[in-house]
């Protein structure tokens, strides 16, 4: 064992800290549009956005050492986000680049890299979720287009988005292989026929949409892979680093607002944080956080030697829903009858959370789900 | 970066588990833990030629020289199939020696801990109290050149068939009044009594000092001023019930695996029920996780680093947890037979009861995170 970086390592984390501390001076305002937009355009000359794409497509080649490194300072610094196009530079990108024609890579990538606009990823459907294979919105060829018609649902941004990645069913599911008959297209979402309805969420915003497909007539050209491909296309990713410091880094800092609410809140005359009920619920919660970190290490141990990771990482998605979930609910309950109240502590941010949990316990698979691969994968339980 | 064991050590745990494969798979653990002692002495002379039980001791005094990281490797392994031996006791009363024990006490016992001819152990925890420095009660008397001891101490691992035992007491009303002497076997006052636990694989004692004469050069170190030591072993101990319990609740899970896949009921393995699965799924990923904290707190301890103190309470919180959990979830899902005395799931709910105790419990290690945290600010 050795936790040392080498003096590569270390030089590239001078680096980084140095321009976070020119960039971001105590009392930086992160929210104001002109910082933003000089962030955006300084982190995209360091090759920052897209850091562990190939540098011959843009991104930055970064190691994955050196995205571990450049994620936990960014985290730890509170630092705006690489780049402005979510979707794009977390899924549609790297299935670009690694599915998609040259033509594709052109048109696509740099305004990824840029942050021209908004990508969003067409998977779930009504009856398709955790067996997203199941999907059933149709693609028909005709001549040099796909017509598409169904429905997707739980979109992120689709409204704000002017792209679509979309899975559809060009064919019908393999008897052995359910994959089979899948395809990819991307599409513009301005094309007719398109309907867009945003779905108003338990925390009363609305994040996600359904978004309907009748008669959507998308050229050939826009297809990404080959016809029954789509399935590999979208999980498919390029090797970025599986360390999941970024999480643990915002947990621990979720942690630390946890402890000055209970140090600031009282109960029967005295600080919530001298409870002792209240003071073991949240060493337990920094347990888990450092228990994710150090297993973060482990499965990063295992990718510097080139070892394939699979199920394990399964392990720590677990965690981190039970610790949303969980310390949401303790914020609540430390602030007692007001914990109900829509905004009468702290603006209201602890009642925001305690509702937003399900964007990440849910979305990418519920933890049961993760159960289920892990016993199947990992214990080599029978599939049900 | 690296997270892993070095080949040294991948190559140590290979000899263990073959060792332990050969001479003590789980139908022979049952024999070897009856009583009398409770342990094989001819398996402990081998380990000790193998130099397992000087793993952590300086070469100089005929041990390896080796760290806790590597002693991890071998506790695992012995806790795999809840191997009876005096190996952790041994260990922590060699570590204490190695610590704070002069160059004389050390020549003095350290060659005979790795080699196996005495047996050490370490009398910390008292009826009623928390195995911390606070809880170091037993009275010391000053006495001429020595000191005059009063007093009980329970839980000793291994207590009734140690040679050598490295015993904790109070030498002054000030907190850090405390000092740890040197107590051989058969010392006049020294009485040991064997108190059998519902776990016949782990040995514990209650030993009771009545006017036990401890001598200035028996210390190890100064009187009243052992709490940095006390409190170096007590971190020590945790950290290596913790990595025993990785390999026991590794072993838990694997027969309960084992045997969700072989029962049919309905047609069916019961291991394709999701009421099955996912409980066995949770117990993976509590022990991949109280393993990765446990991991890096040997590695700090070795190192001494200051997060040390912090990432030993947060391991043995958890595993003490988790172990628990996984003895009750495994007795349950393996059905009617998992209440037998002939199934071994059952051995690892009882150890469970031990480990979730021993050296502090999750509620003693939580309120140490909690405060250690607040310190730390």
């Amino acid at each position: 064992m050795d936790f040392q970086l080498t003096p590569e390592e270390e030089a590239f984390r001078a680096e980084v800290r140095a321009f976070l501390d020119e960039m971001l001076p105590p009392g930086t305002n992160t929210a104001d549009p002109t910082f933003l937009a000089e962030w955006q355009r300084r982190v995209r000359e360091k090759r920052w956005v897209g850091f562990s794409w190939p540098r011959e497509v843009g991104g930055g080649g970064g190691s994955i050492m050196q995205q571990v490194i450049l994620k936990e300072e960014m985290a730890k610094r509170k630092a705006p986000p690489l780049g402005a196009c979510y979707m794009g530079l977390a899924w549609v990108g790297p299935a670009i680049i690694q599915y998609g024609s040259e033509a594709q890579k052109q048109r696509f990538i740099p305004d990824i890299l840029d942050g021209k606009y908004q990508w969003c990823t067409g998977y779930s459907e009504p009856g398709s979720g955790s067996d997203l294979a199941s999907l059933q919105c149709r693609a028909v060829r005709d001549g040099d287009v796909y017509v598409v018609n169904g429905q997707k649902i739980w979109t992120s941004i689709a409204m704000w988005s002017k792209w679509i990645i979309l899975l559809v069913r060009t064919g019908p599911p393999g008897v052995d292989n359910k994959h089979e008959g899948i395809t990819c297209l991307l599409v513009e979402m301005d094309t007719p026929g398109i309907t867009v309805r945003p779905i108003r969420n338990m925390a009363g915003g609305a994040m996600f949409a359904e978004v309907f497909f009748d008669d959507v007539r998308v050229p050939v050209e826009n297809r990404l892979g080959e016809e029954g491909q789509g399935w590999q296309v979208t999980v498919s990713a390029l090797a970025h680093e599986r360390s999941s410091i970024a999480e643990v880094e915002g947990l621990l800092r979720r942690l630390d607002e946890l402890v000055e609410l209970a140090k600031t809140s009282v109960k029967n005359g005295r600080p919530v944080l001298e409870d002792d009920g209240v003071r073991r619920r949240i060493a337990r919660f920094e347990t888990r956080i450092q228990a994710m970190r150090m297993n973060g290490m482990r499965f990063l141990t295992r990718q510097l030697k080139g070892e394939p990771l699979g199920a394990e990482t399964s392990i720590n998605k677990l965690h981190r829903a039970e610790l949303e979930v969980e310390m949401g609910d303790l914020a609540l309950e430390i602030q007692g009858g007001a914990g109900h109240l829509e905004k009468e502590v702290d603006g209201g941010r602890w009642q925001r959370f305690a509702l937003s949990w399900p964007e990440v316990v849910i979305g990418g698979g519920t933890p049961n789900i993760q159960r289920n691969i892990i016993a199947e994968r990992v214990l080599g339980l029978p599939k049900d | 970066m690296n997270f892993g064991f070095t080949e040294e050590q991948d190559l140590l745990r290979q000899e263990v588990r073959k060792f332990l494969d050969a001479s003590a798979p789980m139908e022979q653990v049952r024999k070897i833990a009856d009583p009398p002692e409770g342990f094989s002495r001819a398996l402990w002379k081998q380990m000790g030629e193998l130099g397992w039980l000087g793993l952590t001791i300086p070469e100089a005094h005929g041990g390896a020289g080796l760290g806790m990281v590597d002693l991890v490797v071998v506790l695992e392994e012995t806790g795999r199939t809840l191997f009876p031996s005096p190996l952790l006791a041994t260990t922590l009363a060699a570590s204490a020696i190695r610590d704070a024990g002069s160059e004389a006490q050390q020549a003095r016992w350290l060659p005979r801990l790795a080699d196996g001819s005495a047996i050490g152990t370490v009398a910390v925890e008292e009826a009623g109290a928390a195995p911390d420095l606070a809880g170091v009660q037993l009275a010391g008397r000053r006495d001429g050149d020595g000191w005059r001891l009063t007093g009980e101490k329970v839980g000793v691992l291994d207590g009734a068939v140690a040679d050598l035992l490295v015993v904790a007491f109070r030498t002054g009303a000030g907190p850090g009044d405390v000092a740890l002497g040197l107590i051989e076997r058969g010392a006049a006052g020294l009485v040991v009594e064997s108190t059998p636990s519902i776990d016949a694989t782990r040995r514990v004692a209650r030993v009771r000092c009545d006017g036990v004469r401890v001598a200035d050069d028996a210390l190890l170190g100064a009187a009243g001023a052992a709490a940095p030591a006390l409190a170096r072993l007590l971190d020590q101990a945790a950290a290596a019930v913790t990595a025993e319990t990785i390999g026991a609740a590794e072993g838990a899970l694997r027969l309960t695996v084992d045997y969700a896949r072989e029962r049919v009921q309905f047609g069916s393995p019961i291991g394709r029920f999701q009421g099955v699965k996912h409980p066995l799924a949770e117990m993976y990923v509590d022990v991949e996780s109280f393993k990765s904290l446990l991991y890096y707190a040997a590695w700090c301890l070795d190192h001494g680093e200051p997060e040390a103190a912090r990432f030993v309470s947060m391991a043995k919180a958890y595993a003490g947890e988790a172990y628990a959990r996984i003895g009750i979830d495994g007795v349950q899902l393996h059905g009617g037979v998992g209440y037998t005395w002939e199934y071994d799931v059952q051995l690892h709910l009882k150890r469970s009861k031990w480990a979730r105790a021993a050296f502090g419990d999750p509620d003693h290690h939580y309120d140490r995170v909690a405060r250690l945290r607040t310190e730390a600010r």
